[in-house]
């Protein structure tokens, strides 16, 4: 078999959709619902969509979109409006989704991500406003008859549309923009942006050309992705799909392919050959948004350091290494952890720092994931931390006690001192307490000390395990080795 | 300028509404005198006008300080549904074509 040298070039252009940290929604003064909201409990007349109702626009909702944008890049225009986007769907209360379609409020920026080592620029197209729809679920009785239970509460919360240019080239192209954004979306407490939770979907417009030409191909829409990884195997899947059909001489549609987590496949959802039919016109209840620049620099004063600019910072001032830096700022909280702890701790800050981001990417991190919880609500505070390395830095405590109390701090939330204290856990110098231990486990430990005894070296590091788990790790390794020694001559 | 009746019904179908023979003739010859009011709107000169989307002077209406109000009685929310589902309006699925 001989292989053709047509190459195929994937072309990937992402929608994502973030819902909004507010605390009430985008036209009306409901209030935002939690994850524990009954259905139904969070509307008005307003977001349920009854006649007669007058929306009025959230600012804050506004300027967490300008913020967003200023991440992102973009530029702020002057002037922007809200439009009816107009459809009949069941999660859709008035027949229409207020949205913005020719003048939106961020556009043409750009988002720089990190591939294989290089610096990527994606560009994005633009950000808007718009409102998100009613959450409607699928059901079938005994009978098989289906119907669809609908809870309003969504409705009307401030959803944000960011759109990228058709900049990406692969899934893990696709992946490292969607963390990225995500990372940023977070920074600037613009959404909590989580894929699982839906604050945060993405739709991928998915084609393939071969390398080398310039127009693109006929693109495909990706529906019904839940997490990065579901947009990462849905590309994946996609791309390979539409190889298939263009090596069997076939031609790619334009179309929406919902992915199916089941089967691990994309299906046709709905063929594209004619474009939507949405009708927009002007939101003739909402009066245009004259954007002055005093505004905008307002709350480009407002918006905290940005992820990049925070690692490359912590790298310089810290001088941590390029992983710790990094691995510090995934997150600002993290981020903002480290800092407080750094400011609190006595002596020089340089290996202070070094020191707090050991604990931070190591123990600390592990527990955290262990238990699902995010640093900001872990009952472990900086100032807690600061007064654990300040014990170990004066010697009161060994480092393997340390993570004893660590241990014990991250499950009570007890402050360090006290833990020590209590369960008489200072470091042992002296002696008795060791050389009664070692003793013991020298008498205890026939065979170990056999072997040492008859040149196997190795056999001493048994013991002084042993003698380290008798004194419950408070004796230094050092001085335990030392003893052994001059016991067994 | 008239309307076809293809144009008609294409509008009719993206606002779910079942039109009669009869309706179409009626409703193509009744929309097309609204464009046509447009088309003599079109005649007047506008050269020194800017363009706007708003017929309204106001600009930048907020709703501030996004403090929320307690929402309607769930009580009140269903009480207008077609069928109640415990807190839930249940519909008839809608496919998509």
């Amino acid at each position: 078999m001989t292989t053709t040298a047509v190459r195929y070039e994937t072309v990937i252009g992402l929608e994502v959709h973030a819902q909004l940290l507010t605390e009430s929604k985008m036209f009306c003064a409901c209030p935002s619902p939690s994850m524990h909201s009954s259905p139904n409990s969070t509307v008005c007349p307003v977001c349920l969509g009854m006649p007669g109702v007058l929306p009025v626009i959230n600012r804050r909702a506004v300027e967490l979109t300008i913020m967003t944008g200023l991440a992102l890049n973009c530029r702020i225009p002057g002037e922007a409006k809200f439009d009816r986007k107009n459809y009949h769907y069941p999660d859709l209360m008035k027949g229409y989704q207020i949205s913005q379609y020719d003048l939106p409020l961020c556009r043409d920026g750009w988002l720089d991500i990190d591939i294989e080592g290089k610096t990527q620029r994606i560009g994005i197209t633009r950000v808007h406003l718009e409102e998100d729809t009613a959450r409607s679920q699928h059901m079938t009785t005994q009978v098989g008859e289906s119907y669809s239970l609908i809870d309003v509460n969504r409705s009307g919360l401030p959803l944000m549309e960011i759109v990228s240019e058709p900049d990406l080239r692969s899934a893990e192209e696709a992946r490292a923009y969607l963390t990225k954004l995500r990372q940023v979306l977070r920074y600037v407490g613009a959404s909590r942006a989580n894929m699982e939770q839906g604050n945060m979907r993405c739709e991928p417009n998915v084609s393939i050309r071969p390398l080398g030409e310039s127009s693109f191909g006929a693109k495909v829409e990706l529906k019904n992705i839940n997490s990065l990884r579901h947009a990462y195997d849905a590309i994946k899947f996609e791309v390979g799909r539409q190889t298939k059909v263009i090596e069997s001489g076939g031609r790619i549609v334009q179309e929406t392919r919902g992915w199916r987590e089941d089967i691990k496949q994309s299906v046709a959802q709905r063929s594209k050959e004619f474009a939507d039919d949405y009708r927009y016109f002007p939101e003739p209840d909402l009066p245009i948004m004259m954007v002055e620049r005093a505004w905008v620099d307002e709350i480009r004063s407002r918006m905290p350091e940005l992820p990049n600019v925070r690692q490359r910072r912590f790298s310089e001032r810290y001088g941590l290494s390029e992983y710790d830096a990094r691995v510090l700022t995934e997150s600002r909280s993290r981020a903002d952890f480290f800092e407080a702890t750094v400011a609190l701790v006595t002596g020089e800050k340089g290996p202070r720092a070094k020191s707090v981001a050991n604990w931070l990417n190591g123990d600390f991190a592990r527990l955290l994931n262990a238990d699902g919880v995010e640093i900001q609500d872990s009952c472990v505070k900086p100032a807690a931390l600061a007064e654990l390395l300040d014990l170990v830095d004066s010697g009161a405590i060994s480092g393997t006690t340390a993570k004893d109390v660590f241990g014990e701090m991250f499950k009570t939330g007890r402050l360090p001192a006290e833990i020590v204290k209590e369960s008489n856990l200072s470091r042992l110098d002296s002696s008795d307490e060791i050389l009664d231990a070692t003793a013991r486990v020298i008498e205890e430990s026939p065979k170990a000390v056999a072997d040492y005894k008859s040149g196997k070296e190795t056999a001493i590091k048994f013991l002084v395990g042993q003698v380290m788990r008798e004194t419950k790790g408070r004796a230094s390794p050092d001085i335990v080795l030392k003893h052994l020694r001059e016991k067994l001559g | 300028m008239s309307l076809s009746r293809e144009q008609v019904q294409h509008i009719a179908r993206l606002a779910r509404i079942g039109l009669s023979d009869d309706d179409i003739a009626k409703f193509s010859e009744q929309l097309s005198e609204i464009l046509d009011y447009f088309e003599r709107l079109r005649q007047v000169d506008t050269e020194d006008v800017p363009p706007t989307a708003h017929t309204l002077l106001l600009q930048n209406v907020w709703r501030e300080g996004d403090k929320p109000e307690p929402p309607l009685d769930k009580e009140d929310v269903l009480a207008n549904a077609p069928i109640r589902d415990g807190d839930y309006f249940r519909v008839k699925v809608i496919l998509e074509e």
